[in-house]
């Protein structure tokens, strides 16, 4: 029977060109993942894979390289941003998707989209130009000068008011991952079946108690996917942080003071690094930010699947 | 004379410029279970949809005449569609359980609506939604379960206790059982005819034998007009109009 129905010339053409292409995409990322292991190899093999991931000096000159402060840099990072940029991200979608008039989500929707059109230089220039002043003058400055009057002990913790550092690139990077969050959630929201809002509607709640308890709840493994989908390119993004957090290859101290994170060490080292040694070990840095991606993506898929709301029994 | 619990007056339901029900006035008498029925399109859900303002929903949906509850006009200035809700109940053609919920947390989710917190009266409303609704006896092993793992026929009863719960004064159903099985059919149909003495229903059916099964009166509905009203078996057996005639010996709908 299979073969009578699934046997056309045609058809097997088309399922042998999917199955081609689906091992092509698969053939590629494992020749990605060799390549940056190889050439990392010499870097795992001076410090130990464990001694590499956990080492923290950074230094071109003594020949030691270590990943810990940009693996921290990146989750630092990465996770802040995601923290600042979450509930904004969700506030949005529920405006847009169940609150606004439409001529107004739509226009929302559409600016918040863009945000994910621009091109990351883009983000990293004005976090240089309006951005760092910004927190240099408004923020940081004060704090400085209040500390060394009142708790000097506080200075070091501070790092350096110059605007440069974490807390500059954090904020960027929450701005760049709104879109991420919000249009997933949003696209979610919209999906909630109108019988099950009907139904609560029917029973006396409120817009805003649809919003909670059926909203919500039902499209939470769309949100949660947006959360991922905007960790993820927290996690990989490179120009507009490597422009703003400073690239000190010390561990992180303070919010305020310079760091690194994987993505912006390969950036700002790869084009002038001098020696097997140096090189091997930026191929090594991004070789553990392909598992780091991956390992994220792995749980994520995991929570994914206990959390999505299907259409009940089938 | 019978109490009314509900009452329309030239009700007019206009979808943009559309007439969707036109000019239908209708009493609900209070206990008694009112059924709808006349062939798809003629206005019966429109004119369901209308009685506890779920039409309120729809910004292109516009509502003229009169919808009386206990002689007060539902669409009055300052009456607020959320409390109109609440004592107006209503169960959907499809069973719509809340995936995310228990069984437990479905029947009650009217009650934490309105702050109920204590367990031991949630738990009270409970049993006695699930029992009303003949469903107790098949899931009270497993409140804790989630309720989107039941049968088609328990999903719409665990609807129907949800809407008990929160002890409407009217139960508006929409061809609740026009998803179902014939046996999950029978179970519902019963269980009308025991609710009768707690609550008014008013029922949409599009099966003829079903509304002269279980309703005390008929109306019928053809294009958005309601061409006849009367005691069910009156109705069924000396129509007063041809239309009615013709559709209830099945030569059109």
């Amino acid at each position: 029977m299979r073969d009578k129905i699934y046997g056309q010339l045609g058809d097997r053409v088309f399922t042998a060109g999917l199955v081609l292409l689906g091992l092509a995409v698969m053939l590629i990322a494992g020749l990605m993942a060799w390549e940056l292991g190889a050439g990392g190899w010499e870097a795992f093999r001076s410090f130990g894979f464990w001694g590499f991931v956990r080492g923290s000096a950074w230094n071109a000159v003594a020949e030691q390289f270590g990943a810990w402060p940009f693996l921290l840099g990146t989750l630092i990072t990465s996770a802040a941003a995601l923290a600042l940029a979450f509930l904004p991200a969700l506030a949005a979608a529920i405006a847009v998707a169940e609150y606004a008039p439409r001529w107004l989500a739509e226009a929302v929707a559409y600016l918040i989209d863009l945000l994910a059109a621009l091109p990351s230089v883009v983000y990293g220039l004005w976090g240089i130009f309006v951005l760092v002043p910004l927190v240099r003058d408004h923020l940081e400055q004060p704090l400085f000068l209040w500390s060394a009057e009142h708790a000097p002990a506080l200075m070091g913790v501070l790092g350096p008011p110059t605007g440069i550092g974490m807390l500059s690139a954090v904020l960027v990077l929450a701005l760049m991952i709104v879109p991420y969050a919000s249009s997933l959630a949003r696209d979610a929201i919209r999906l909630v079946p109108r019988a099950q809002r009907e139904a609560m509607y029917a029973l006396g709640a409120t817009r805003w108690e649809v919003v909670r308890r059926v909203v919500l709840p039902y499209a939470r493994g769309g949100i949660f996917a947006g959360v991922i989908l905007a960790l993820a390119r927290a996690i990989g993004e490179t120009m507009a942080v490597t422009m703003l957090i400073g690239n000190s290859g010390q561990l992180p101290y303070s919010v305020f003071g310079p760091a690194a994170t994987m993505a912006s060490v390969i950036a700002n080292e790869f084009a002038e690094a001098e020696g097997g040694l140096q090189l091997s070990s930026l191929l090594a840095v991004g070789f553990l930010l392909m598992l780091l991606s991956l390992a994220v993506n792995l749980v994520a898929d995991f929570i994914l699947r206990r959390m999505s709301v299907g259409e009940g029994r089938k | 004379m019978e109490p009314l619990r509900m009452e329309t007056q030239n009700l007019t339901v206009y979808y943009g410029k559309n007439a969707g029900v036109k000019n239908v006035s209708l009493p609900v008498h209070d206990r008694k279970i009112t059924a709808l029925i006349g062939p798809s399109g003629c206005g019966k859900t429109t004119f369901l949809r209308a009685l506890n303002r779920m039409h309120d929903l729809n910004p292109i949906v516009r509502i003229e005449g009169r919808v009386l509850l206990d002689g007060e006009d539902v669409y009055a200035a300052g009456v607020d569609p959320v409390v109109i809700r609440r004592r107006v109940g209503m169960v959907f053609q499809r069973p719509t359980p809340f995936p995310t919920m228990s069984i437990f947390e479905n029947v009650v989710a009217g009650l934490r609506l309105v702050g109920v917190k204590d367990r031991e009266r949630l738990a009270e409303v409970a049993e006695r939604s699930l029992k009303a609704a003949a469903l107790w006896d098949e899931v009270k092993d497993r409140l804790n379960e989630p309720a989107v793992g039941l049968s088609g026929g328990q999903q719409q009863r665990i609807s129907i206790a949800r809407a008990l719960a929160v002890e409407p004064e009217v139960l508006l159903m929409d061809e609740p059982t026009s998803a179902l099985d014939p046996i999950s059919t029978q179970a519902i149909e019963d269980l009308l005819t025991d609710l009768k003495d707690q609550v008014t229903i008013v029922i949409v059916t599009h099966n003829m034998q079903q509304a002269a099964r279980v309703s005390d009166r008929t109306a019928f509905f053809l294009n958005g007009d309601m061409i006849e009203y009367g005691p069910t078996e009156r109705l069924f057996t000396n129509p007063a109009d041809e239309r009615t005639e013709a559709y209830i010996t099945g030569r059109f709908g």
